[in-house]
C-alpha cells in the first residue's frame, strides 16, 4: 500500500504527515506536487494542513482549482481513500467532495490546543481500529474550523452516520464547552456518502508519539492501513 | 549637492556626520548616496552608539562556528553534523504605529534572517511589552500585535513556542515587540551572506519593490517620534504566503552548489543587503535599478534603493547557473530577476540604465562612526536604589490569601495561555514542552537530543539597577533552561532602550550591557547575535531599559527533560538555592509595585550561589532524580508553588516550615537563585547530599497532593480559586 501527500503552495503539515506515516508507521509515502496529474500509484491520498495560497479569498478556494484536483476527483470516484486534514478538509469542502463549509471560529481567534474527538462511527475505513464512543486526543490548529451546513445536509449526515468525529470531553461527553470553535453539533470530522473521503479539522499526524503527548492519531492511519 | 537641514533630518544624519561623508568621499554625496549613508549609518544598521559597548559581550565558545557580525546570525554546533542559528530582532516602532502589520513583518524579517543562511526555521518566540490593559489604546496595540504574530507566523508552519509578556506604564506609547527565530541546518549546507566571485550575478527574488517602508531604518528605528500618524506609511505590509514560498525555495536552493551567497532584504532594503554582501565578500557590487521590478510607477532610484518592501531576497548566483536557479524559483511561482553583478573594484555602484546615480566605496558605507560617552550615575537612580524595606509594614498572615490571588491575577504573573493558544506551537512534530513552562523544549529529529528555548528580561529590575538587571536577565534565562534539563549554549539579545544621546539613557545601556557581559562570561554562554533598538521614547519619556535575553540550551537525552508542573501525588517539594529569607528581596518586585504602588529597591541576586545552584539542578535532572523544576521569578515563591500546582492540577500542602524574616519577603520576595523542585520521598536524601556538595540549601517546603493549595497558618485555597485568578487574563481582553 502507498500513501501520497499533496503539496500545494503554502501547505505545511506535509512534513508532519510524512513523518508520522513514514518514520513512525513505516509506510511507503511520496510527496505529490499540486501540478501533477497522475495518482494511479497510490492507495490513499492525503491533503495536509497549512495555508494553501495563503488562505487568500477563502481557505481552499484557490487550491481547488489546482491541476491535481481533477485526478483527485477521479481517484475518489474509484472508491480509493482520501483524507483531508485541516486546510485539506477546507479544500475538500470547497471542491464539493464533501458537503458543508468551514467558517471562522466563533470567537474569531486562531486556536492551537488539544481536543478530544468522540468516535461516532467505528465501521468506516478511517475508524475501524477505534471503538464507538472512544475519545481520541488529537490537537487542532486553525482559524477557520467551524463546521457549518444547512439543516437538510446535517440531517442526511446524521442519518447516514457520516459524522464520524465530534469534539468531546476526555471521557467522550459531547458538550458545548468541549467545542473549541463553535462547529455545529460539535462536528470535527465527516465522510462522504460512499465512505472513502474523510475531512477533519484536527491533526492526527501530530498525535503520533508518546513524547509529543498522544499517539491517538495513529489509530486513524492504522485503520486505513488495516483496510487496504 | 547643497544640503539642507531638512534633507539631513530626513535621513537622520547630523551636520558633523555629513561633513565626515564629504571628507571621506572627497566630494558632496548625491541624493541616492546620501540616502544610503543615512540608512547604513543609522543606529539600526550601523550601531553607532552601541558598537563600542557591545564589544564587551563574549562571543566565543568551542561550539561557536561563526561569530556574530560575520554572518546574519551566529552559528552553534550541536553535534551530529547539525548546527543551530538563532537571532532576535525588534519591531517596536512599526508596531506602535500599526500593531498588526508591525508585528507580522517583525516575524517575517527574523524568519528571513534564519533561512537566508540555509537553515530551516523550527521555532519562533516573542518578547512583548505593553502599557496596562486597562487603557483602550494599549488593548488595541496588544490585540493587534498578537493577531499579527499569529496571522503571519501560523501561515509559515513554524511553531511559535511562547516567550514573555510584561506590562508597565512606560510601554504605553512605546510597546516592545521582539521576535526570535531559531533554525537548524546541516553544517555542510550553510549559506554565507557574502558577495564572492567577480562576475557572479545578483538576483532579486520575491515581492516587487514599492514605496512601502521608506526610511524605516533611519526614520522609525533611529530616532524618537512625536507624531506617529505621519509615519504610518513607513510601516510595511506583510505577505506570509510569499514568505512561505521563499522559505521552501531558498532551502531547496541551499542544497545546491549554484549560489555563492544569499542575503535577505530587511531594514534599509536593497541598500543594506547589497552593501552587507559586498562588505563581507571580496569586492564590490553593481546594480541597475531599472532591472528591479516595481509595484508602483514613477519610483526614483532613491526610493528603489531604500524601499523596505517585504518578502525579498538577494541571491548571489554563480555565473552560468542563473538558468537553473530561475527554474527553481519559477516552480515555486516566485519572480526572480538579475539586477546586477559582483565586481572587483570595492565600490557600490548604482546605475539607472546607463547613468551612474551612486558610486561609493563599500568600506566607507559600512564603517559608520562610533560614539562613546562618558557618563555618571544619575542622582535619581541613587534614590530609587536606597529603599528601606522597614518603611513598609510586613504582611499579616490573614492577608496572604488576598495578596496571593491578586498577584496571580496580575497580568505580569497571570498565565498567557489566551495568547499562546493563538499561535501554532505544535507544527513540526517536535514540541515536547509547550509554552507556559519555564522554557519550551523541542526534540531534534534523527537524534536523541532536544533544545530548550526561553526569553527573559525584567525592565523593572533594569530601571532600578541596570547592571544587576542585566546580570539577572542572563541568570534567569539560564535558570529557565536549567529547569528544563538543558545546558545553556548561547544567547541572542535585543537591547531596547531610550535615546542614547541622553546621558542617563547611555548610562543605563552601558551598565546593562556590562551586567549581561559579566553574567555571560561567568556562566560561559556566548552571545551569538542580537539587535539594538534605541530611541524608544515618546515626548521625552523613555521606556524602562529593557534588555531581552533569548537563550538556547541543549538536552543530550530528550527523555530526561523536565517541566514546571508537579507530577505525582506524594512527591516532596524542595526549594533549591537561596535558603534564607532575604528581606530586601521585595525590592523591585511585582508585590511591591502591585500592593504598595512602589517601584524601587535593588533586586537581589547572589551570583556565586546562582552558578552553584544551576549546576546542582542540572545534575539532579540529568540523573532523573527530580520530577519537576520551576524557577521563582515574578511573584516569588508562593506564586511559583501555585503555578507548579496548576500545570497538572495537583495540590500542595506546606510543612510547618518556620520562616525567618519578613513574611512578605518569604512568600513574594523575588530573590533570584531559587528553584522549586518535586521529588519522590525515597530519593530526597540524595537531593540533600547533592545540595550539600554544591554548598546550596535544599529546604523542604511540603508535599504534592489533593486539590487544594495550602500554606499552613497562612492560606488554604482550592485549585479552582487560584486557577480562576491565574487564567483570568483573557477576561481583560
Amino acid at each position: 500500500m502507498k500513501f501520497g501527500i499533496i503539496i500545494f503552495p503554502g501547505t505545511w503539515s506535509d512534513r508532519d504527515c510524512y513523518y508520522s506515516l513514514n518514520d513512525i508507521l513505516k509506510q511507503k509515502v511520496s510527496y505529490i506536487w499540486h501540478k501533477e496529474t497522475d495518482l494511479s500509484e497510490y492507495d490513499c491520498v492525503v491533503l495536509p494542513g497549512g495555508f494553501s495560497y495563503g488562505d487568500y479569498l477563502r481557505p481552499g478556494a484557490i487550491a481547488r482549482f489546482s491541476p491535481i484536483m481533477t485526478p483527485l476527483e477521479r481517484f475518489a470516484s474509484q472508491g480509493k481513500l482520501v483524507i483531508g486534514i485541516c486546510n485539506g478538509f477546507q479544500i475538500l469542502c470547497e471542491s464539493g467532495l464533501l458537503p458543508g463549509v468551514l467558517l471562522r471560529n466563533v470567537h474569531l481567534e486562531y486556536r492551537c490546543q488539544w481536543t478530544y474527538l468522540k468516535v461516532e462511527n467505528s465501521s468506516t475505513a478511517f475508524t475501524s481500529r477505534c471503538q464507538n464512543g472512544q475519545a481520541l486526543k488529537i490537537p487542532i490548529s486553525h482559524y477557520e474550523g467551524r463546521y457549518y451546513a444547512d439543516d437538510a445536509t446535517l440531517a442526511e449526515l446524521e442519518a447516514d452516520k457520516r459524522v464520524i468525529f465530534r469534539y468531546s470531553t476526555p471521557t467522550g461527553q459531547v458538550t458545548a464547552s468541549a467545542n473549541p470553535n463553535g462547529s455545529l453539533r460539535n462536528i470535527a470530522g465527516i465522510i462522504n456518502k460512499r465512505g472513502n473521503v474523510l475531512g477533519m479539522m484536527p491533526h492526527p499526524e501530530r498525535s503520533c508519539e508518546p513524547l509529543l503527548g498522544s499517539v491517538d492519531g495513529n489509530k486513524i492511519w492504522e485503520s486505513i492501513i488495516a483496510g487496504i | 549637492m547643497p544640503v539642507s537641514k531638512e534633507m539631513l533630518d530626513n535621513v537622520a544624519l547630523s551636520q558633523a556626520e555629513y561633513r565626515l561623508i564629504v571628507d571621506k568621499l572627497g566630494r558632496e554625496p548625491s541624493e541616492v548616496e546620501l540616502g544610503m549613508f543615512g540608512s547604513l549609518w543609522s543606529e539600526h544598521c550601523g550601531y553607532k552608539h552601541s558598537k563600542a559597548l557591545l564589544k564587551q559581550l563574549p562571543s566565543k565558545s568551542k561550539r561557536v562556528l561563526v561569530k556574530p557580525g560575520e554572518e546574519n546570525a551566529g552559528v552553534i554546533d550541536i553535534g551530529d553534523g547539525l548546527v543551530i542559528i538563532m537571532k532576535i530582532e525588534s519591531h517596536n516602532h512599526p508596531s506602535a504605529i500599526e500593531p498588526y502589520q508591525g508585528a507580522a513583518t517583525g516575524v517575517g524579517g527574523i524568519v528571513r534572517d534564519i533561512f537566508t543562511m540555509g537553515a530551516r526555521p523550527i521555532a519562533l518566540m516573542n518578547s512583548l511589552r505593553f502599557g496596562p490593559l486597562t487603557d483602550a489604546h494599549n488593548k488595541y496595540l496588544f490585540g493587534g500585535v498578537v493577531g499579527g504574530i499569529a496571522g503571519y507566523g501560523n501561515c509559515l508552519g513554524i511553531p511559535d513556542i511562547g516567550g514573555e509578556i510584561f506590562f508597565a506604564d512606560c510601554y504605553s506609547a512605546n510597546p516592545l515587540v521582539n521576535a526570535l527565530c531559531l533554525g537548524i541546518a546541516e553544517a555542510k549546507h550553510l549559506v554565507r551572506a557574502r558577495a564572492y566571485g567577480e562576475g557572479n550575478l545578483l538576483m532579486l527574488v520575491g515581492a516587487d519593490t514599492g514605496r512601502d517602508g521608506l526610511h524605516g531604518a533611519s526614520g522609525l528605528a533611529s530616532r524618537t517620534f512625536e507624531d506617529e500618524r505621519e509615519l504610518r506609511s513607513t510601516v510595511q505590509v506583510g505577505n506570509p504566503f510569499l514568505e512561505k514560498l521563499l522559505i521552501e525555495a531558498c532551502l531547496e536552493l541551499a542544497q545546491t552548489d549554484w549560489i555563492a551567497g544569499m542575503q535577505d532584504l530587511g531594514a534599509a532594503g536593497l541598500t543594506s543587503s547589497a552593501v552587507e554582501l559586498a562588505s563581507r565578500g571580496s569586492g564590490g557590487i553593481e546594480i541597475d535599478v531599472l532591472k528591479i521590478p516595481r509595484r508602483e510607477k514613477g519610483m526614483t532610484p532613491y526610493e528603489v534603493m531604500l524601499s523596505e518592501s517585504q518578502e525579498r531576497m538577494l541571491v548571489v548566483v554563480k555565473k552560468g547557473y542563473e538558468g537553473k536557479v530561475k527554474t527553481l524559483f519559477d516552480r515555486w511561482e516566485l519572480r526572480s530577476d538579475i539586477i546586477g553583478f559582483v565586481t572587483g573594484d570595492g565600490l557600490a555602484r548604482i546605475k539607472e540604465g546607463g547613468k551612474i546615480v551612486a558610486e561609493v566605496p563599500v568600506n566607507v558605507l559600512s564603517s559608520s562612526p562610533v560614539y562613546r560617552k562618558r557618563v555618571k550615575k544619575p542622582e535619581w537612580l541613587n534614590k530609587l536604589q536606597s529603599f528601606d524595606v522597614n518603611s513598609i509594614p510586613d504582611l499579616p498572615r490573614r492577608k496572604v490569601k488576598t495578596v496571593l490571588l491578586r498577584l496571580l491575577a496580575s497580568p505580569n504573573v497571570a498565565s498567557k495561555r489566551c495568547v499562546y493558544r493563538q499561535y501554532d506551537h505544535q507544527v513540526g512534530n517536535n514540541t515536547v514542552v509547550f509554552p507556559g513552562s519555564d522554557a519550551a523544549v523541542l526534540r531534534i529529529k534523527g537524534t536523541k537530543k532536544a533544545i530548550s528555548l526561553t526569553t527573559d528580561g525584567n525592565g523593572r529590575y533594569c530601571y532600578v539597577n541596570p547592571y544587576l538587571g542585566g546580570v539577572i536577565a542572563v541568570s534567569e534565562a539560564a535558570r529557565n533552561l536549567v529547569c528544563s534539563g538543558a545546558q545553556p549554549l548561547a544567547v541572542t539579545d535585543c537591547l531596547n532602550f531610550g535615546n542614547p544621546e541622553k546621558d542617563d539613557v547611555y548610562y543605563q545601556l552601558k551598565e546593562c550591557v556590562a551586567g549581561i557581559a559579566r553574567a555571560c562570561r561567568e556562566l560561559k554562554i556566548p552571545v551569538i547575535s542580537g539587535n539594538v533598538s534605541l530611541y524608544n521614547e515618546t515626548k521625552g519619556e523613555a521606556i524602562y531599559p529593557t534588555p531581552v535575553v533569548g537563550m538556547v540550551g541543549l538536552i543530550d537525552d530528550v527523555t530526561r527533560h523536565c517541566a514546571s508542573g508537579f507530577k505525582n501525588e506524594g512527591d516532596l517539594v524542595f526549594l533549591l538555592g537561596e535558603g534564607k529569607t532575604v528581606d530586601s528581596s521585595i525590592g523591585s518586585s511585582e508585590y511591591l509595585d502591585l500592593i504598595h504602588g512602589m517601584i524601587k529597591g535593588n533586586p537581589y541576586i547572589d551570583f556565586e550561589m546562582e552558578k552553584r545552584m544551576q549546576r546542582c539542578c542540572l545534575e539532579a535532572i540529568s540523573r532523573e532524580l527530580i520530577n519537576s523544576a520551576h524557577d521563582c521569578s515574578e511573584g516569588g515563591l508562593a506564586v511559583a508553588l501555585a503555578e507548579s500546582c496548576l500545570a497538572n492540577g495537583l495540590g500542595f500542602v506546606s510543612s510547618e516550615w518556620d520562616m525567618e524574616g519578613r513574611l512578605d519577603a518569604a512568600l513574594f520576595g523575588e530573590a533570584q537563585s531559587r528553584i522549586v523542585v518535586s521529588i519522590a520521598p525515597k530519593s530526597s536524601w540524595k537531593l540533600q547530599k547533592m545540595a550539600d556538595r554544591y554548598q546550596i540549601a535544599a529546604t523542604k517546603l511540603g508535599v504534592v497532593g489533593g486539590k487544594r493549595f495550602i500554606l499552613k497558618g497562612c492560606t488554604d485555597l482550592s485549585l479552582k480559586e487560584i486557577g480562576d485568578a491565574w487564567y483570568g487574563l483573557e477576561k481583560l481582553l
